[in-house]
């Protein structure tokens, strides 16, 4: 590269900001060269596995070991009696309640550990599973959060029953978790009593789960000369698993190394530690032998964290022309067996309260029960932020409902009640302070794009055709505007475990012009190792190709909170770019002595320091990486180093307007997703193929969550379809074609205007769906009906407006 | 239980490794040969994850036991590149169509649109959608991944020697 390179040239090649570059990581997974932690062997190691709770709720009178210890290959079984002397048997969780590893005294959901068989290889820890004879008395089995809190419900935790007080306040209730409030209660009330117009609805957002292509696992392996403890994972956070794992283990924390792997998926499934990591660990204590355990797909859709189970009802007022003038909800927040949730600890409803949307509503409250059933422990952000998802699907149903009783079009509502641009920074009636936002605008282009007005007269002709008995089908128009807050999030009012989560970028430049950066957040498919060198060639000018990016290792990363709740680009892409401008800051003085000048002299451009004014005279940030290694400068240290930790200001507030056509067969109840159009605002784009594709990926998730996952459970507490079987996952062939597009609205207080993408598509895409359902049969007189669609359902929704003659 | 050696061609090696008459073959490829490309997501034969073709026949090969393949010729994801290195054109499209995220279905995918083309070398788009439907990816929506095997049948067909 020299002077007479064109600048627009040489900002290409290093691939920075805004470029499609291609993903590193792609070579090893085309070629079968990744490594997941099923992936690792190493000597002598040992496989653990589970024997499960067959009951929804029984008391255990007795286990007995003897049969299974005489399989051959079977080396121990491991039950709460042996964690007890330990202090192991119960485990601390994210949400500051605990939770059993292995059953003690009595089992709470289906499916819940309550030993572990240690073997030589997986199959005799099969065998050993089997012959484990456990004596279960059973118990009355709740499972509806409605139910539970009942003044005569069957007592769930016994270990608490005497706790007035929960981490999150008092409980009301044996099966009560917390009441978690916010905004103006009185003042809400209010404006519900003085309305011209209030719609109200019950709206449940059903149990459903993050499921990962790989499922969850560990390798833990104690070296008992040198006491160190190491532990391969499908870890969403390790540096916070590594603090816990100290903590529970009293392990010294520099003893503990935790490294996540290649993750195959995460969606929010990994971020919480189980009862097979604890296990592992303390077999591989015990043994002196590294222990593998791998869940299989039906203990992942059965035990470990699934997301929703929020039961909302809300009242939305406005006048007769449609302009809101207030918000009401509650939730029932079903959380299963143990407070597992994964939220930070001052938001035991996570970020709920951005549910007042992408609307200026002047007056709100919302008020959130949490409540303990005989079901799996978890409740975790399955692609969104905390709590988002739901928050975004109540209000944009509740959005819909109100516009069917003003006789309205739900996208003009919306439009008629949109924050400004000129708002922002906005202060919600629930206390956020949205960063960025052009809605109107937003909307305004889907609307245009998709034909919006072309598609209301086609579904008008398409009723009066039904009407006349030409066709049996409907056609419904969903509409969808989201605002999502993610990047937590400022050390100030975010935590989890007493951990700030502020996160990290260290960075080594090496003496030839290539660089190392290590971050304290980990990838599961989000292509950091691409992206991230995208952020730094921009910053620093060397090319992304001579930039490695690592991450997952706590020996080498820096301390951060890791990937989740869209963090990884608001906060470790914030502090890539913070540590890349430090490593810039003593570029410029190596380049102002080498070029004899005085720091101010100098200005950046692309990949160098030039003298201003006389653009000849430069120095490319290669040759001052090699003289920062060569020369002996007056007054700086040697080397070419920086390491930023990154509390940032504020939240991201992505937003996104979706608009979904759908077909619906009457008679069969089967729905065709004839469109979607995806339009996503994340601020600053750093690589528009990878956005694209997580749009892609974010949207399916969406259909199937909105037209057919549930983890659902009979009365007695058994877990229905927890296997691929029946959990709905969409092939290609349910999978319809996306459109996406886009608008640019930086964020104001991130160092790159980036907010985050990742988990949009899924919140705005379930109401999208939903909406659609909804707005097929909404000339009828249906306003709401549950999720998910799937074609029972909607036969159901049909057969009930007696459309089946 | 009672080991024996059971023989086979992996990737045109002929290989021979013990395990007991239940072991199931993706078991054999990971843990006996240490072939770990192919990736185990269910248990129950949907996700498609392991998918390794077997005597020109793509199968799920947490179905099979290893004792059923004795004697035959299997390919992994492992042995669709050239030897000296030259990836495949499925491989190459992957990348460049940008098919994959988390790479863990990647393997089975690509496997299983290795067998698609021979099959069907022209394919529709709905026939990539139907060719691959027995393969679950959670990350991509699909799209890139049907570009993707557009991309690479056009590329095979324009230099037939390639397809090999």
């Amino acid at each position: 590269m020299n002077e007479q390179t064109p600048i627009a040239e040489r900002a290409e090649k290093l691939q920075g900001l805004g470029c499609a570059r291609k993903r590193v990581e792609d070579a090893r997974f085309t070629q079968g060269k990744g490594n997941y932690v099923d992936d690792i062997k190493l000597n002598g190691m040992l496989f653990g596995d589970f024997v499960r709770s067959p009951y929804g709720h029984a008391r255990i009178k007795g286990i007995d070991k003897e049969a299974a210890l005489a399989v051959p290959g079977v080396l121990a079984v491991i039950t709460a009696e042996d964690l007890i002397p330990l202090n192991l048997h119960y485990m601390p969780t994210l949400a500051g309640d605990v939770q059993a590893v292995l059953a003690h005294e009595k089992v709470l959901f289906q499916s819940q550990e309550v030993a572990f068989v240690v073997a030589t290889d997986r199959y005799a820890a099969a065998d050993g599973v089997e012959l484990v004879e456990v004596d279960y008395e059973e118990l009355p089995v709740v499972v509806d959060a409605a139910k539970a809190m009942a003044a005569d419900a069957p007592l769930l935790r016994e270990d608490i029953k005497d706790k007035d007080e929960g981490a999150h306040g008092p409980r009301k209730h044996h099966n009560h978790i917390f009441y978690w409030d916010a905004g103006d209660l009185e003042g809400t009330q209010r404006a519900l009593s003085q309305a011209e117009v209030v719609a109200e609805e019950s709206i449940a957002y059903q149990r459903v789960h993050p499921c990962p292509l790989e499922t969850c696992g560990c390798v833990a392996s104690m070296d008992k000369v040198n006491g160190k403890l190491t532990v391969w994972g499908t870890f969403q956070a390790p540096h916070a698993v590594r603090t816990v794992a100290s903590l529970i283990s009293n392990i010294p924390e520099h003893n503990i190394r935790i490294v996540s792997p290649d993750i195959g998926g995460g969606f929010g499934n990994k971020v919480g530690v189980y009862p097979g990591y604890i296990c592992a660990i303390v077999a591989s204590i015990v043994t002196g032998q590294p222990v593998k355990w791998i869940e299989d797909r039906i203990e992942n859709l059965s035990s470990t964290a699934f997301a929703r189970d929020y039961h909302m009802t809300g009242k939305i007022a406005a006048t007769k022309e449609g302009k809101i003038t207030g918000l009401q909800c509650h939730v029932l927040a079903d959380h299963g067996a143990f407070d597992a949730c994964a939220d930070p600890t001052k938001f035991p409803a996570g970020f709920f309260h951005i549910c007042t949307g992408s609307y200026d509503i002047p007056v709100a409250y919302v008020g959130v029960d949490g409540v303990y059933t005989n079901k799996a422990p978890g409740g975790v952000a399955y692609r969104c932020s905390f709590r988002v998802t739901e928050a975004s699907y109540f209000i944009e149903r509740m959005i819909d409902v109100l516009a069917r009783k003003l006789e309205m079009d739900p996208a003009e509502l919306r439009m008629k009640n949109f924050i400004a641009r000129e708002q922002f920074p906005y202060t919600s009636a629930l206390g956020w302070e949205y960063d960025s936002g052009n809605y109107h605008t937003a909307m305004a282009k889907a609307m245009e794009t998709v034909g919006y007005q072309a598609l209301r007269t086609e579904q008008a002709a398409n009723r009066e055709a039904f009407v006349r008995g030409e066709t049996r089908s409907l056609m419904g128009i969903g509409v969808a505007f989201f605002t999502e807050i993610v990047g937590a999030g400022p050390v100030k009012n975010c935590d989890i475990l007493g951990l700030g989560m502020f996160d990290s970028c260290e960075i080594r430049v090496h003496p030839t012009g290539s660089a190392i950066a290590r971050l304290g957040t980990i990838s599961q498919g989000q292509g950091h190792a691409t992206t991230f060198a995208q952020i730094l060639a921009s910053e620093i000018g060397l090319p992304a190709d001579r930039i490695t990016v690592e991450e997952g290792d706590t020996d080498t990363a820096p301390y951060g909170l890791g990937t989740y709740g869209s963090r990884s680009t608001p906060v470790a892409g914030a502090a890539t770019a913070m540590a890349g401008r430090k490593i810039r800051a003593k570029a410029q003085m190596i380049a102002a002595y080498l070029l004899e000048v005085h720091d101010d002299d100098l200005e950046w451009e692309v990949d160098r320091f030039q003298v201003k004014g006389n653009p000849e005279r430069f120095k490319a940030m290669s040759e001052i990486a090699f003289a920062a290694y060569n020369q002996a400068i007056p007054g700086i240290e040697p080397g070419l180093e920086a390491v930023s930790y990154y509390d940032p200001p504020n939240m991201t507030y992505p937003f996104g307007a979706y608009i979904c056509v759908v077909d619906v067969d009457v008679d069969t109840g089967v729905t065709d997703i004839r469109r979607f159009y995806a339009l996503d605002d994340c601020g600053t784009r750093i690589n528009p193929m990878v956005i694209e594709g997580q749009v892609h990926g974010g949207l399916t998730e969406a259909l199937a969550i909105a037209m057919g996952q549930e983890i659902r459970y009979d009365e007695i507490g058994n877990v229905q379809g927890a296997s691929l079987m029946d959990f709905f996952l969409p092939t290609a062939v349910e999978t319809p074609t996306w459109e996406t597009d886009h608008t640019v609205t930086p964020s104001p207080h991130h160092p790159i205007g980036a907010k985050g993408v990742g988990e949009s598509p899924n919140v705005g895409g379930v109401p999208a769906f939903s909406n659609a359902v909804v707005d097929a049969f909404a000339h009828l007189g249906l306003t709401h009906t549950q999720m998910p669609h799937d074609h029972w359902r909607v036969w159901s929704v049909a057969q009930d407006l007696g459309l089946h003659g | 239980m009672s080991k024996k050696a059971i023989s086979m061609t992996v990737n045109g090696r002929p290989v021979e490794a013990p395990a007991e008459p239940r072991t199931l073959l993706i078991h054999y490829l990971r843990e006996q040969l240490d072939l770990t490309g192919p990736h185990i997501g269910c248990d129950t034969g949907h996700c498609g994850a392991c998918t390794v073709d077997l005597d020109g026949q793509s199968v799920k090969s947490c179905m099979v036991f290893a004792i059923q393949a004795e004697g035959a010729e299997v390919t992994t994801i492992e042995g669709l590149a050239q030897p000296d290195g030259r990836l495949h054109a499925l491989q190459e499209a992957f990348r460049e169509h940008h098919g994959l995220q988390c790479g863990y279905c990647t393997p089975g995918m690509i496997t299983r649109a290795y067998r698609l083309l021979q099959e069907n070398p022209d394919p529709s788009e709905q026939e990539i959608r139907y060719g691959i439907s027995g393969n679950l990816c959670r990350c991509t929506g699909y799209q890139n991944i049907v570009r993707a095997i557009q991309a690479a049948a056009q590329n095979l067909n324009s230099v037939p020697e390639a397809a090999e």
